[in-house]
């Protein structure tokens, strides 16, 4: 159980404009202003959740990240992750979790994967038998057979992503942060790590907290969704609850052979071109089932289709609405 | 221990990865290592001693602070390497892990290219442990090593010191090359030779001189205070407020986070 | 050709500008910078002062030229010191960036000389000034002396203009040797830990012994440091002078061409090998 409580970060940071006279104006005279990264961030996640974590950059995801892997320390406000207190039982409170950094690799450069993974499992004290067994598990799942043996630098992303995360599973964690662990794969590759992250967070009810900016992990991954922006919790709820409140239109795209569509309050006929024309519904006016109706009794309807608003759209439409 | 060498191991493993390039970067440290030496041997040409000290007892100490310096800069270089293990987020992970941050900082970076220096200092000592014409009896035996290893302490916990200010800046930390480098450089000659304002900074402020000068001057048999050979270990009072200025940075860093 | 000749010199004039006020931001660097380089004069001076106490007729040069010596060495630094690289061109060319480069319509030889010209005049300036005024505030054998006479002044700049440029022509060698080998690490390290020797920085060259002495004489790195803070104080003049400032034009054209030459080399079989 993880639970935060009005947590505050400030943080100071100079501020430097360009050009030559500001340069030397800088060297005897700096600016700075403070930063809220943080302000009153409260939320509760439970054992096994996952959640999905989004917002702008710079919006304070990855110091909440920070402040419950125990990386950094609030200015004030309390966080209690399972009865330890991230930032006061450094040692403790990491045992138990794994973190995977998708923009930094915590694998060895320049030698075998497998070498790296024996580490790790000193680093966290793993017994042999244990480690053998997670081990096995982890190669059979992400496909690690072929390339434990190749040293990191010479895996491509995809593979030595899906290394990063296995490295973060050796000691199984009972709670998984996952910072962008999907930037700069390829779609297969995403795909594979999104599928495995569920079944093993499944199968062993790991509590697992996501940030990204692909809404198709959040799709693939998350039960539940915080959005963050200029350092506050802005909404929490699931995919749909956001999908509903970020947007009421919905789009018909329609292939006809006869005919022609009269005019409807709430109906937009956005483009008609080779008796093929695309509708935009507004659902709080109009439901989908009566524009349906209208349009069929209008003309010859060969095809049609219906579109709810895609989760990048409706991630936009959030930050416009929040304007963050 | 176990875990040490377990790093150890993978540090091996991964410049041999590169063989060319660590063997001619060994190949570069000893050439280094020998330049300085032969700036020594130079001067020697034409002077016959400085403040009393002869050739052969300058090599001795030259060989105790190359040595004393190299051992800390292969082990301790974490420190060393820090505001860029700082920057590239090395320092985050070391943080989400459940051993001693002191610990994995040292072992993250071990830089066995520094052995070049070592072989350099390793072959004075060759020359210059007899040719000093030192009665090597168990005294001046435990004074020697006690010299080395009390100077590898002291120069690690300038490390430390580089390290803990890394934390709250990155810029401007050259300065203290004037202990680390300085200290390897000019403390090719005893101290003394500097005069006596410096000797007592390096007495007071940067220890240097408590491994360097004064068993020196018991090791040559030009002091007999048995004390003397003992200063050595008055000089790890210094690893102290190392120390504490590493846990203030640390302290700065996690309300920071940068 | 003609055309673009002032076209290029304000590419170079804002290439100069570029690096001068990235300099400036470093303004803890500097600072840092200076009072290291002033600590390691004073020790130097300190340490010969020790032998020059031990033997004064033993010592080849007069003491406060020695000092003058050490403090112009301490104040410009950047511009001789051969270990002052430019990261950029290293990466360059190991990480196949030269490409682009290569693409541009410049004369890379130049462009690269003239960066790093640019990179150790600008952190030059920086630095030099206050470690001078300290330095000849210091009391008479130690601190900086005035040049011997104007004449020695005269020739005194004109013959740091050289040395600047064979330290730079020489680390234009040492980026082309990367172009050969894997290790551009280890090219470096040993070829500075050769030249911190050889150029007396870190022991001047009076104070080698007198064959070693006049053989290096005749090598590029006599040229660099050496010939310019020696004539500054008088100590080469005359006829040494004139030999000394024959042997760094010529030190100079030869590394220039050389460099140029082995440049051209490199390119072709980078060309050849497809990057």
């Amino acid at each position: 159980m993880i639970t935060l409580e009005n947590i505050n970060k400030t943080f100071r940071v100079a501020r430097r404009s360009a050009g030559f006279s500001q340069a030397v104006r800088s060297l005897f005279l700096r600016e700075y202003e403070a930063v809220h990264a943080l302000r009153d961030v409260s939320f509760t996640v439970g054992d096994g959740e996952m959640v999905g974590y989004i917002g702008p950059n710079g919006a304070g995801k990855s110091s909440t990240i920070k402040v419950m892997s125990g990386i950094l320390t609030p200015d004030s406000g309390r966080c209690d992750i399972d009865g330890l207190t991230p930032w006061k039982d450094r040692t403790d409170h990491v045992r138990r979790i794994g973190v995977v950094f998708g923009q930094r690799s915590q694998l060895w450069w320049d030698v075998p994967v497998a070498d790296s993974f024996e580490l790790i499992r000193d680093i966290y004290g793993v017994g042999h038998a244990d480690f053998a067994r997670t081990l096995d598990e982890l190669v059979e799942t992400l496909d690690l057979a072929q390339i434990v043996r190749t040293p990191a630098r010479q895996l491509s992303l995809g593979q030595r992503m899906r290394c990063e995360i296995a490295a973060s599973l050796l000691h199984n964690p009972a709670i998984l942060f996952l910072d962008e662990p999907t930037i700069g794969l390829d779609a297969v590759s995403k795909i594979a790590v999104r599928q495995f992250i569920k079944k093993r967070c499944r199968e062993y009810g790991t509590t697992v907290i996501l940030t990204t900016h692909d809404m198709q992990d959040i799709e693939a991954l998350a039960d539940r969704i915080l959005l963050i922006g200029k350092g506050q919790i802005l909404l929490d709820g699931t995919l749909d609850d956001l999908k509903k409140r970020a947007s009421a239109v919905r789009t018909i795209t329609v292939e006809y052979c006869a005919g022609s569509f009269s005019p409807l309050l709430g109906l937009t006929q956005q483009s008609a071109l080779d008796g093929r024309a695309v509708f935009a519904v507004d659902t709080s006016v109009l439901s989908v089932s009566r524009a349906i109706a209208h349009l069929s009794a209008g003309a010859e309807i060969t095809d049609l289709s219906v579109a709810g608003a895609s989760a990048e759209e409706m991630v936009v439409s959030l930050y416009e609405e929040f304007a963050i | 221990m176990r875990l040490y060498l377990r790093y150890f191991a993978i540090h091996v493993k991964s410049q041999m990865q590169h063989k060319a390039s660590f063997f001619l970067t060994i190949l570069g440290q000893f050439l280094g290592a020998f330049s300085a030496f032969l700036g020594i041997y130079f001067m020697f040409t034409r002077f016959n001693q400085v403040e009393g000290f002869t050739y052969s007892e300058v090599l001795l100490c030259f060989a105790t602070v190359l040595m004393a310096f190299s051992l800390a800069e292969c082990f301790f270089r974490g420190f060393d390497a820090f505001s860029s293990m700082i920057s590239n987020g090395e320092f985050d992970r070391i943080l989400v892990r459940p051993r001693g941050i002191v610990f994995q900082v040292l072992a993250s970076k071990v830089e066995l290219t520094r052995l070049g220096r070592l072989l350099q200092s390793v072959l004075v000592f060759a020359y210059a442990i007899p040719a000093s014409g030192v009665p090597w009896q168990m005294d001046k035996v435990v004074t020697l090593l006690l010299m080395i290893l009390c100077g590898t302490a002291v120069f690690s916990g300038l490390f430390l010191i580089y390290a803990g200010l890394c934390f709250f800046t990155t810029e401007g930390l050259e300065v203290l090359n004037i202990f680390t480098d300085g200290g390897r450089e000019f403390g090719r000659y005893p101290f003394v030779v500097y005069g006596k304002p410096v000797l007592l900074f390096f007495t007071f402020v940067v220890p240097l001189a408590l491994f360097q000068y004064y068993p020196f001057l018991y090791l040559i048999g030009r002091s007999q205070n048995p004390l003397y050979m003992l200063l050595p270990l008055a000089s790890l009072g210094f690893l102290l407020p190392c120390y504490a200025l590493w846990r203030i940075g640390l302290r700065h860093y996690r309300s920071t986070g940068s | 050709m003609k055309a673009s000749l002032s076209s290029r010199a304000r590419m170079y004039g804002s290439l100069f500008r570029v690096r001068f006020i990235n300099g400036l931001q470093y303004r803890a660097a500097a600072a840092a910078g200076v009072c290291t380089q002033f600590a390691w004069g004073f020790m130097e001076i300190l340490l010969f002062r020790a032998f020059y106490q031990a033997d004064p007729p033993a010592f080849p040069m007069e003491f406060s030229a020695l000092a003058s010596y050490i403090w112009l060495q301490q104040a410009f630094l950047a511009l001789f010191m051969s270990w002052f690289l430019e990261n950029d061109v290293f990466a360059a060319i190991t990480d196949g960036n030269i490409a682009y480069e290569l693409a541009r319509p410049i004369d890379l030889y130049s462009k690269w000389f003239i960066q790093n010209l640019a990179g150790r005049v600008s952190r030059a300036l920086l630095r030099c000034a206050p470690i001078l005024l300290v330095a000849a505030l210091l009391p008479a054998p130690y601190g900086l002396s005035l040049p011997s006479s104007p004449l020695a002044f005269a020739v005194f700049l004109p013959t740091m203009a050289l040395g600047l440029c064979t330290v730079v022509s020489f680390c234009m060698i040492v980026y082309i040797a990367t172009f050969y080998t894997l290790s551009p690490l280890g090219v470096r390290v040993i070829a500075l830990s050769i030249t911190d020797l050889l150029t007396g920085s870190l022991v001047p060259l009076p104070f080698f012994p007198d064959t070693i002495r006049r053989i290096v004489e005749l090598t590029p790195f006599a040229s660099m440091q050496n010939l310019p803070l020696r004539v500054y104080s008088g100590n080469i003049a005359g006829e040494e002078l004139i030999r000394g400032v024959l042997v760094q034009v010529f030190w100079l054209a030869a590394l220039v061409i050389a460099g140029r030459l082995w440049m051209r080399h490199a390119l072709r079989r980078i060309v050849v090998q497809g990057g």
